[in-house]
């Protein structure tokens, strides 16, 4: 053992002398959460554009890049940052780990949908957009007679039960904003409520974003709450799964940033300057990844069906999305549906079939005592235990960032929500008993 | 041992040895549990302490408090978490020990054919690949799998292997199932024929030998397998993820340590609470065996008399045997298929075949190939150096505080892979080279995460091997005029073969397909191991088969390095027994 680490010093201060000459001219690091067959087809394509340049492209989770660039700032090695989740760029925004870059392209346009495509203080830019939708896997649907969703409510309707799966919130970006997106298209109440009436009808709530089309294809689950792409990959690679986009979606640009002190500044502005060129652009239609250009005129390319944002007005128009309120409660929203749904899913589910089967039940029978009582009962699942102002206040927000003034620990608020929601959802099961009763 | 050679030659000067042996350790001995000491210390105590500090920390004031703690026992679901995690984990020991007896069993003590190849196929589940293992055990198990599918043709039923807890347990007991089976095997050839020879004399025969002589007897190889299922389980948050079951602690500290944009203690709470169970666990496990003597003097040309079987018992042998391998390899199976599918959806088999996967990841995986060998076997080397003085330290010495090793390493079970990862960048990345690179992104680091992450299974080998010889072997070497040194180099150390193979084959085998450490460390394509190269296939529907035809690859190479070694343990007892 002691030779043991006399060798591994020895080994160590070799390196210390001997260390290669670290070619910083012509190396751009990327870290990146997208997959190989996204990644690979840019690399070979910046690596033709800009011959001498080799790309050096790590694969992380968004999760796990975050906390790269963050514990290895004081001696950062990365140059570019490109991932998904616009919250993501917004917490290492905040932690002053980007720098400013405005990308050279011209005929990229403000907005895409209601969202802006970059990033207003030019920290992070947009070079691709995905809108949120429902996959299902054909051959499932057809095993279990179920009909093809078109729109988020579809999917509260008892035949769904328990055939739905999503990530969670607070384990995807992309998920967030779909969530934030229904509860400022409906409101805060009305938001919730609906949320709830198709979590009631979830069979998963996945920690991975992948989870969900690795599910769906494989057959396991039949519908996924996904971003669009992973379904057009999915179609590509020949699952046989299906996708629509429902009338309240948002569409959302994943991003690129050059990372502050980025060893090869000049590598990563090109980079990033070649993604948003129209040359990057067609990269984006390639079968394997298939995503939506954020410039306008790349969709001349594009085969007949692909789906064009700035044409197609329903995709993403209906909404209007505010950064500002989306914001100010991105944690307290994620922990709200985590301690009130993903981890209370037994006892939610179980509250949704009582009610499904009450409302069947009564469909049949009529009872005016038990429609009342399915009405309390769906009042009490839909109950949230904080307003809408509450949650984004600074009181609450503080509890999550570990910010330095004092106040209620994240705890404290978990236990109390959780506990309200589980409470609600065993009285809900049994006022749904009841009407059952009641109806037969 | 290596360091104690050196260091015990250097200072064994025979004048002092009886004022050091007042101290009942000799300076080399001393020495190197402080080796020891300070190699835990930089590469586990240290990183892990600056993440998981945070734990003891007030929110807003950063002051010493234990409020997280009271926070914890205040929340229903860290409470109703740990009480399935505990269930859990106990249940997976019965299961998983159900599946290892009869093979361990059968395999050592009867003339049987295949028993080398048997004892290899029993360990594969152990080398499960990252994602894709999950993929191909859901394809076969899962609700709609091809069990299901099946049933549900014929019968209109379906089983719920992988719901829940009782899912949890399934996987977990077959996934794991190979620590009790490799330690137990290695206990049972150890044990002294002469033993068993005597209580036939006396009269005993069957089942009534086996549970009288035969298994007390392998009781320490037994306790290291379950005690090491025991941990494992409840500090494992893949297969629960994997599985959706959230309310386990593992997932729970998982979970909160990943999110990204939320600074919650809790997280690292739990990790305290896990590495405090998983000691905990050690210790009883230990208190077990206290004041019991497993050593045999005699070591018997290879263990156990192996008898012929009679033909009825040949079939029942043979019938259990394949059921159990069948079933405990179906997820291989499943791995094997999937590699060759070209879509596998809602139905029993894939649609067609093809080699197409294998043609896409034949180029680039030759060196992750490479990677994973050197990186897997350092690190299963440093295991068995490190676990082997341990060992020795904790059974044979009597220095103050010498569990205490052995609680440290073992503790490095229950450290989420990315609290590690993300404690070396800490501590790591500010050290410079004189170039600038920082010292956490040389690839030794990620074989040091890897050794530090498996230490605790070669520790359990080498611990349960040592504690089956008997001291007054060692006592006779030395009254015979041999040094320490000499004693332990020509005595301990070949008496402990079996056991210190054992524990390289599972540190070398789990290290090979370690992902969520090596996540957080690899720095390029190029120092990537195979899990990594996986992972980066997996994040992608066009990917799922070639990240298969991957997996097939780590676990035939796995596979491969354990047949040779099993080997090696067979031909030098067959040697040995012709010595005799």
């Amino acid at each position: 053992m002691l030779r043991h680490s006399v060798a591994a010093a020895a080994l160590i201060s070799t390196a210390l002398f001997m260390g290669p000459a670290f070619a910083q001219s012509g190396k751009v690091t990327v870290v990146t959460s997208f997959s190989k067959d996204v990644t690979d087809p840019f690399k070979q394509a910046f690596e033709k554009a800009h011959p001498g340049v080799t790309l050096d492209v790590q694969n992380r989770n968004t999760n796990a890049g975050v906390k790269f660039v963050e514990e290895t700032k004081a001696n950062n090695q990365v140059d570019v940052f490109w991932a998904s989740a616009p919250d993501a760029f917004e917490v290492l925004k905040g932690k002053g780990l980007l720098q400013k870059h405005k990308p050279k392209a011209e005929g990229i346009p403000e907005k895409i949908g209601s969202y802006p495509i970059n990033d207003p203080e030019n920290y992070y830019s947009g070079f691709a957009a995905s809108g949120y939708g429902i996959m299902w896997n054909d051959r499932y649907a057809k095993a279990n007679n179920l009909p093809e969703p078109k729109d988020w409510q579809d999917l509260a309707k008892p035949v769904y039960h328990d055939h739905v799966a999503m990530a969670a919130p607070s384990r995807s970006g992309t998920t967030h904003l779909t969530i934030e997106t229904i509860l400022q298209g409906e409101g805060w109440e009305q938001g919730w409520r609906t949320l709830k009436e198709v979590s009631g009808n979830f069979r998963q709530i996945t920690e991975r974003s992948f989870g969900v089309p690795e599910a769906v294809n494989s057959g396991q689950v039949g519908f996924g709450i996904v971003i669009d792409f992973f379904a057009f990959s999915s179609q590509a690679s020949g699952f046989p799964v299906k996708f629509v986009y429902p009338t309240v979606t948002t569409i959302v640009p994943a991003n690129v940033a050059v990372i502050a002190n980025a060893p090869n500044k000049a590598g990563a502005e090109a980079f990033v300057d070649y993604l948003v060129s129209p040359a990057g652009q067609e990269v984006l239609l390639e079968p394997s990844i298939r995503r939506l250009p954020v410039n306008p005129a790349v969709y001349a390319k594009a085969p007949a069906d692909y789906p064009n944002p700035f044409k197609d007005t329903s995709l993403g128009a209906k909404v209007k999305f505010d950064v500002n309120v989306s914001e100010k409660r991105t944690n307290a929203v994620d922990v709200l549906y985590d301690q009130t749904i993903t981890f209370q899913l037994d006892a939610l589910k179980a509250a949704t079939k009582a009610i499904h089967d009450a409302e069947t039940a009564l469909a049949k029978k009529d009872n005016a005592e038990g429609k009342a009582l399915v009405k309390e009962a769906r009042d009490l699942v839909a109950a949230m235990p904080i307003s809408e102002q509450q949650a984004s206040s600074p009181e609450i927000a503080g509890a999550f960032t570990g910010g330095k003034e004092k106040g209620a620990r994240q705890a404290e608020l978990e236990q109390q929500w959780a506990a309200f929601a589980k409470e609600r959802y065993q009285q809900a099961q049994a006022k749904a008993e009841q009407a059952l009763k009641l109806a037969r | 041992m290596a360091g104690a050679t050196t260091a015990g030659r250097a200072h064994a000067p025979s004048a002092s040895s009886k004022y050091f042996r007042k101290l009942s350790a000799t300076p080399g001995q001393i020495a190197l549990a402080l080796g020891i000491a300070v190699f835990l210390a930089f590469f586990l105590i240290v990183p892990v302490g600056t993440v998981i500090y945070v734990a003891f920390t007030e929110k807003g004031t950063g002051e010493f408090t234990l409020v997280n703690f009271l926070d914890f026992a205040q929340t229903d679901l860290f409470i109703r978490s740990f009480w399935n995690s505990f269930y859990v984990s106990a249940m997976s020991v019965v299961v998983a020990s159900v599946l290892a007896l009869p093979l361990a069993y059968i395999t050592t003590r009867f003339e049987f054919r295949g028993a080398m190849l048997i004892q290899t196929l029993g360990f594969l589940p152990l080398i499960m690949p990252p994602f894709v293992g999950a993929v191909a055990m859901l394809l076969l198990f899962g609700r709609n799998g091809t069990v299901n599918l099946l049933l549900n043709d014929w019968f209109g039923i379906k089983i719920p292997f992988m719901e829940g807890l009782n899912g949890v347990i399934f996987v977990q007991a077959v996934h794991y199932f190979p620590f009790i089976l490799i330690n137990l095997s290695a206990a049972l050839r150890n044990i002294d024929r002469a033993m068993e020879e005597a209580a036939q004399n006396l009269g005993s025969s069957g089942f009534r030998l086996f549970r009288r002589i035969v298994f007390p007897l392998a009781m320490p190889g037994y306790i290291a397998g379950a005690s090491l299922v025991f941990v494992k389980v409840f500090d494992d948050l893949a297969t629960p993820l994997l599985l959706n079951v959230k309310d386990m602690l593992a997932p729970q500290a998982y979970l909160r340590v990943t999110s990204i944009g939320i600074a919650d203690p809790m997280g690292y709470v739990i990790s305290v609470v896990l590495i405090c169970m998983s000691i905990l666990a050690m210790w009883i496990s230990a208190r077990a065996m206290r004041g019991k003597d497993y050593a045999t003097v005699q070591r018997g040309g290879g263990g156990l008399a192996k008898r012929q079987m009679r033909p009825w018992e040949s079939v029942l042998a043979y019938g259990a045997v394949l059921l159990i391998l069948l079933l405990v390899l179906a997820p291989h199976i499943g791995l094997l298929l999937l590699s060759f599918a070209t879509i596998w959806s809602f139905s029993p088999l894939p649609d067609s075949f093809t080699v197409a996967h294998y043609g896409r990841v034949f180029g680039e995986s030759f060196v992750y190939v490479k990677n994973t060998l050197i990186y897997a076997s350092i690190a299963g080397l440093i295991d068995v150096v490190l676990g082997t003085a341990i060992a020795y330290l904790v059974l044979r010495t009597k220095l103050i505080g010498r569990e205490w090793l052995d609680w440290a390493a073992t503790a490095a079970l229950a450290i989420p892979g990315v609290v590690l990862g993300i404690g070396y960048l800490r501590t790591f990345y500010g050290v410079q080279l004189p170039d600038g690179t920082p010292l956490a992104t040389l690839w030794i680091m990620i074989v040091l995460a890897l050794a530090i992450r498996r230490l605790p299974y070669a520790l359990r080998a080498c611990y349960a091997a040592l504690q089956q010889i008997s001291v007054s072997l060692e006592e006779a070497a030395e009254n015979l005029g041999a040094t320490k040194v000499r004693t332990v180099r020509r005595v301990v150390l070949p008496l402990m073969a079996g056991g210190i193979l054992a524990g390289f084959v599972t540190s070398f085998a789990t290290a090979a397909v370690e992902l969520s450490a090596t996540l957080m460390l690899v720095q390029s394509n190029a120092d990537a191991p195979l899990a990594y190269g996986l992972y980066v296939f997996m994040q992608s529907a066009a990917g799922r088969g070639p990240g298969a035809a991957l997996g097939v690859i780590a676990v035939l190479l796995v596979a491969l390095c354990t047949f040779a070694s099993h080997l090696i343990i067979e031909k030098s007892q067959k040697a040995k027994a012709a010595g005799r």
